[in-house]
């Protein structure tokens, strides 16, 4: 691997490679055992509706889990990440199916700055609105 | 009710270290379908200089979080915990999490404000190895939405 991007390579405006991830049911009691979230709004329909949610809700830190992979994808070590945020603003809604949900994530270059480093801006969406606001990273190019 | 802004600027003591193991960095990645060798072989983890195999980027949020619990259930804060969302997170890495670290936790209330009657509680958590080096910091933005259901979007 080490398909690594050189810092003189990219441009503010670059686009990253989009990718959709799935995420069902399944997903979510997978991680809700690996990450210790075992809040039940992630896997129990009952009670994700007796606290106000229209269904089953996908973990924040999944939604932003999968949205830096457009990132450490791109430039091949996920070490890279120097800095990551964003901020939770709509939830990721989950039916009880086979199809469950899609995470659509983009990302573009906003800044070049020092130290070979970018900062990237992620779009997170699923069933056409966004999820994650202020999605951003930096990241230390070769 | 508003929380006690005398809060803000309070540090809670480290945490026992937590041992990064490679099978919970494996499943970790597994469960967010992420392939990256870096995580579970050992010999493409040192071909990008890495001493073992790494942790994906928001990996240490099970660690900070549960450290976050000594605030979060501090009696004397008084958070009304079932009215919680987890508002925003951020983190500053100076060097990945990688497998055979021993971390501990330094969990500080940075803020405290009350928005459109919601209490917005943002903890730090400094991610020290071992060694006592900085490996990462984790910024939690918990919103206790208030009694009448007013919805937590938008918070500023």
């Amino acid at each position: 691997m080490t398909a690594q991007i050189q810092y003189a390579d990219v441009e503010v405006g670059t686009e990253l490679p989009a990718q959709t991830f799935p995420v069902t049911r399944a997903t979510l009691v997978q991680y809700a055992g690996a990450s210790g979230d075992f809040n039940p709004i992630h896997w129990n329909e009952k009670f994700a509706k007796e606290v106000g949610l229209p269904d089953v809700i996908a973990h924040g830190m999944f939604t932003m889990a999968e949205a830096v992979r457009v990132i450490t994808d791109w430039v091949g070590d996920p070490g890279a990440i120097v800095e990551y945020g964003c901020r939770f603003t709509r939830p990721v809604v989950v039916p009880n199916d086979d199809q469950g949900a899609t995470i659509e994530v983009s990302g573009k270059v906003a800044a070049k700055l020092d130290d070979n480093t970018v900062r990237v801006d992620l779009t997170a969406m699923s069933a056409g609105q966004k999820v994650l606001g202020m999605s951003r990273a930096v990241v230390r190019l070769a | 009710m508003a929380l006690d802004q005398s809060f803000v600027g309070r540090s809670y003591p480290p945490t026992d270290p937590y041992e990064v193991g490679r099978e919970k960095i494996r499943e970790f990645a597994e469960a967010v379908g992420d392939t990256n060798p870096a995580y579970t072989d050992p010999e493409a983890a040192k071909a990008l200089g890495y001493a073992d195999v790494i942790a994906p980027p928001t990996f240490v949020f099970a660690i900070t979080f549960k450290a976050a619990g000594q605030v979060v259930q501090d009696p004397q804060l008084g958070l009304d915990y079932g009215r919680v969302v987890h508002g925003d997170q951020r983190f500053a890495h100076r060097r990945p999490v990688r497998a055979g670290d021993r971390l501990t936790v330094t969990s500080t209330i940075e803020t405290i404000k009350s928005l459109a009657g919601n209490d917005v509680l943002e903890i730090r958590g400094d991610v020290h190895d071992e060694a006592g080096e900085h490996v990462v910091t984790a910024w939690t933005k918990l919103v206790a939405r208030a009694a009448d259901e007013n919805t937590a979007e938008g918070e500023a």
